[in-house]
């Protein structure tokens, strides 16, 4: 009996003696969730980057989680965080910074980053990026899996109706005018070819932010606690979407479903559609015809909103597991692996130094579409974003699509958005 | 259920007009059929065709199988799957351990309470674990199981459902089998398993079907419960595919769901009579 | 074995079914209750007390309402429907017909086929212009495209069907058990008789399957707020939640906006409501149904 007590003892203390020299060995252990929107190679390009980073840097191990949608990612960290146990950075959604802060689960960048340097890193990226991943004159967010919406068209359908085929309607009365030509009917007058194709399903004021920044418009203020639901200009956006299948008929009633607009776009059930960059690669792959990228049609001006995920640095860790994190965002960010990401899923980069890497280059002059993204960052502007997000975006959404399917007109609809959106918000003023 | 004798108002016997009465049946249930079959046929369409034919149906259109390996490589339904089938089988022993023990009770034993939580147990056919997902999350939450496959089948290992159908087939059993054994000194828990649960087969065997079949397509609580690739079932694994960026790719999704639940649709395929006659003599009525 | 043997015999065979049961239905259906009377904790801000707010709230939410109305008429059809169309694929199974087994495997396969995967299956017909639905209205009937799940008015009937077409098979099992269960001396004497089908259907079957049919009705009724996997796929709750039911609702209150409270009133509301159901029920079948 006694040996065994003696040799359980001795067990246990050569287990601590090797969890020491285990800890020492790697200074620094940083848990990183990360959410994959489109497919696999987004997911293997992950890892690949941090297996990079990390035989770079072997007093770090970095354990990288894929953690399913934005959705379930958000929920995960929460859950987690609440439980005491958060990962230490996260790539989230940008719209969610407000209920990250809300919460009190999260830094801000500044507070670790403060050196000349680190400045000049966090003023490195586009500025539409940065709108989102900002409040209170504070850094919270870093963009990295960034999307914007663009105007898709195809060209033979254009050159059919006799209209240019390279060329994108520029403002909103062209996208009227040449609509109306791409319609096509077919012997019982029904039609075949809608002209364009808006979604409006499950996340409509995305798209629909396209239209209100073209009018001028800005849905939220920086501090999220102030929605312009109601304003005049919101509400001639949402009329002139309202529009396009009543008045115009060029674009098919009804709410339009998400999921399957690129198929429509493919079978030639709508001659232009708008949707993510995140498409690029599906369109490429798929569209049996000769298809263009152009930014949105401008009205008042050009614009769009931007959208998809940040880099989050989560409070509940060491001191320098927080600057482990950040070092990390860093060279992740960095142009040239945020080219490489960039490439590989599509997103857009979110430097400008990013783009002007070789590989960058090459990229885009062999498929000059993915510019358009870029291009169009110089007139876009934060995704709406407030706190109590998704509550606040559901009113919003709901309002419009009861505007789209006629049971109330915009402007009585974008009222009483905005009275709800008051009354969650008023607590956060 | 004695008085079988008609009522006197039926008329006299009517001239055979079966054929067109059979005809009308057999075209009303094929029908109905194929309307059922739709979305199945449209799955087998889609799965085995490149994209393009989607929503094209012609006839001589290329076969392939790149969907499967597109769905295959596109969620870790591997893991998946050995994450659902887990789940299932740990669901299903639980239930018809808890299940027959409590059933015996209800259906052999007297004892003061029992009609209340009998009443109690039904209680549960309708107020489901399904329903009470906030409050069953904060109680997992607090067993610190957030994230494991045990706590996706906890809320269903004790099912009201169950404890009735086996508490019904129990009580259908003669007492004098159960007294012949307890001369022969057994006692009750082997009297259980010695004469209840062997006359029970084809109770457990509906039971376990439906069991199984809600379970494996089962989706809001493990979408609630679950949040790595380690724990979650197939049904949140499908519901990736339709929360992407792009545009739902028909093709690739109706593949993962022929593949994911294929072993199910076989598994029916092949013992359908079996599981029918079960039902029937399992009394489920 | 004496009584007091008995007892405590039963009580401990009862003792780990009635622990889960309480742990995981009772125990979180009287939180759920105590629940609705708090405000939900958030941040660093605990749960206080606040009385009937909640219910205030829910009064006052138009979303509520919207949802449970959807809900109510989504029952109303959905129950009666499935239950009737079930009775008739297991009468005809139940046939001498021919290829039945193909026919039986066809009504069952959608029991077997995950919702919210085969959701998007109907997500395609539903499509508006190239869907299988309007492929055939516009090209057999030169009809004009419809969008089927874009409008408030066709977008709850659409999931309706989605919900008959995925339980009717499940039911049909449990009639053609019961079918079968039913003696052929019957059907015998009635042929002897002279009884024509009709009145053999409801003298005879209809009556024995009273027993099948109470215990499907209490299924579908759960259906009827339980089934929300299609809504994930198909429409999100939209257009203006023309199609959200109160379950869904109560997932997207307590796990998309963490509005835990509110959802536990929700919840009360949904207990309630098939409390209200199931006394019913049961009162209506009471005198019908033997259960012994």
């Amino acid at each position: 009996m006694k040996s065994i007590f003696k040799s359980l003892g001795l067990a246990a203390s050569a287990a601590a003696l090797s969890l020491g020299t285990a800890i020492s060995a790697h200074a620094v252990d940083l848990q990183f969730y990360f959410p994959v929107a489109v497919g696999g190679t987004a997911a293997t390009t992950i890892e690949e980057l941090t297996a990079e980073y990390a035989a770079a840097h072997p007093d770090v191990n970095i354990n990288a989680v894929y953690a399913g949608s934005y959705q379930d990612t958000v929920s995960k960290a929460l859950t987690a965080a609440r439980g005491g146990n958060p990962p230490q950075l996260s790539v989230i959604l940008s719209v969610d910074m407000f209920t990250l802060i809300d919460e009190d689960v999260i830094i801000a960048f500044d507070d670790v980053a403060n050196s000349d340097e680190d400045k000049k890193w966090l003023n490195s990226f586009y500025p539409a990026f940065m709108e989102n991943s900002q409040t209170g004159g504070k850094t919270y967010g870093i963009p990295f899996q960034r999307s914007t919406p663009v105007l898709y068209w195809n060209k033979e359908a254009f050159k059919a109706a006799g209209l240019d085929p390279e060329k994108a309607p520029a403002t909103w009365e062209e996208m009227v005018s040449m609509g109306q030509k791409l319609i096509k009917k077919d012997a019982s007058g029904n039609v075949t070819q809608w002209g364009v194709r808006i979604p409006s399903s499950g996340f409509p004021y995305w798209l629909f932010q396209g239209l209100t920044t073209e009018n001028d418009a800005i849905l939220a203020n920086a501090d999220g606690n102030k929605t312009n639901f109601d304003d005049p200009k919101v509400v001639e956006a949402l009329q002139y979407l309202v529009d396009l299948s009543g008045k115009h008929g060029v674009m098919a009633p009804g709410i339009i479903e998400w999921g399957a607009t690129p198929k429509a776009f493919f079978e030639g059930n709508t001659a232009m559609m708008w949707t993510s960059t995140g498409n690029l690669t599906n369109v490429r792959n798929n569209a049996p015809f000769d298809f263009g990228v152009a930014m949105l049609p401008a009205n008042k001006r050009r614009g769009a909103p931007t959208g998809g995920g940040n880099f989050y640095i989560f409070k509940d860790s060491s001191d320098e597991q927080k600057k482990a994190s950040v070092d990390f965002v860093k060279w992740i960010t960095a142009p040239k692996q945020a080219a490489k990401w960039s490439m590989a899923t599509g997103y857009v980069a979110p430097s400008p130094a990013a783009w002007e890497t070789d590989e960058m280059k090459a990229y885009a002059a062999d498929f000059p579409p993915a510019l358009v993204a870029r291009e169009q960052l110089n007139h876009a502007v934060a995704e709406l974003s407030t706190y109590q997000n998704q509550r606040v975006t559901r009113i919003f959404n709901d309002a419009l699509h009861a505007a789209i399917t006629g049971k109330k007109t915009p402007e009585e609809a974008l009222k009483s958005a905005q009275a709800e959106a008051d009354r969650i918000l008023s607590e956060y003023r | 259920m004695s008085d079988l004798s008609l009522s006197n108002t039926v008329e006299t016997a009517r001239p055979r007009q079966f054929d067109f009465d059979r005809a009308l049946n057999t075209f009303g249930a094929w029908t109905l059929a194929i309307l059922w079959a739709l979305p199945l046929l449209y799955a087998i369409w889609t799965a085995f065709h490149p994209a393009a034919y989607e929503a094209n149906f012609e006839l001589l259109a290329p076969l392939t199988l790149e969907n499967f390996t597109k769905a295959w490589s596109a969620a870790p339904f591997a893991q998946y799957f050995l994450n659902t089938t887990m789940l299932v089988t740990i669901i299903l022993i639980a239930q018809f351990v808890l299940g027959t023990l409590a059933a015996y009770a209800f259906a052999r034993f007297e004892f003061p309470g029992s009609s209340i939580l009998f009443t109690l147990v039904l209680l549960q056919l309708l107020v489901m674990p399904d329903i009470l997902i906030v409050e069953n999350y904060k109680m997992i939450r607090n067993l610190g199981l957030i994230d494991t496959i045990v706590a996706i089948g906890l809320p269903y290992m004790a099912s009201g459902f169950g404890i009735f159908l086996l508490r019904q087939t129990f009580k259908t059993i003669p007492r004098e089998l159960d007294e012949a054994a307890r001369v022969e000194g057994a006692g009750p828990l082997l009297v259980l398993w010695k004469v209840y649960v062997p006359l029970a087969i084809p109770t457990y065997l509906a039971y376990g079907l439906v069991s199984v079949s809600h379970h494996w397509n089962n989706f809001l609580w493990p979408l609630i419960i679950t949040n790595s690739v380690e724990t979650r079932p197939v049904t949140v694994g499908l519901s990736i595919f339709a929360a992407v960026d792009g545009g739902v790719e028909w093709s690739v999704i109706n593949a993962a769901t022929l593949m994911t639940s294929g072993p199910l649709l076989i598994a029916f395929l092949l013992f359908q009579r079996q599981f029918v006659q079960s039902f029937m003599r399992a009394g489920i009525k | 074995m004496t009584k007091r043997m008995q007892w405590i015999y039963a009580w401990l065979l009862l003792t780990p079914a009635m622990v889960m049961l309480f742990a995981f239905t009772h125990f979180p259906a009287i939180t759920t209750i105590i629940s609705s009377f708090f405000s939900t904790p958030r941040g660093r801000r605990p749960a206080k007390f606040v009385g009937l707010r909640n219910y205030e709230e829910l009064m006052a939410d138009p979303t509520f309402w919207k949802v449970l109305v959807n809900n109510l008429w989504y029952a109303m059809a959905t129950i009666p429907a499935s239950i009737g169309i079930s009775l008739l694929m297991a009468i005809w199974v139940n046939d001498k017909l021919k290829g039945r087994s193909l026919v039986r495997m066809s009504f069952f396969a959608p029991t077997v086929l995950p919702l919210i995967a085969v959701a998007n299956i109907w997500l395609f017909f539903y499509t508006p212009g190239f869907g299988l639905i309007d492929q055939i209205r516009m090209g057999v009937f030169g009809l004009p495209e419809n969008s089927w799940l874009g409008q408030q008015e066709t977008v709850l009937i659409c999931m309706m069907v989605v919900t008959i077409w995925k339980e009717a098979g499940f039911f049909m099992i449990f009639y053609l058990a019961a079918l079968q269960a039913i003696p052929p001396s019957y059907k015998e004497a009635a042929d002897i008789e002279g009884a024509s089908r009709w009145t053999f259907f409801w003298k005879i079957t209809w009556p024995l399957l009273m027993p099948t049919t109470l215990f499907v009705s209490i299924n579908a009724v759960i259906n009827s707020f339980r089934l929300v996997d299609h809504i994930f796929t198909m429409t999100g709750g939209g257009p203006d939640n023309a199609s959200s039911l109160l379950l869904f609702y109560i997932y997207e209150v307590a796990f998309k906006y963490w509005q835990t409270s509110y959802a536990a009133t929700l919840t009360v509301v949904m207990l309630a409501i098939l409390s209200i159901i199931a006394i019913g029920q049961f009162f209506f079948m009471d005198r019908r149904v033997h259960y012994r």
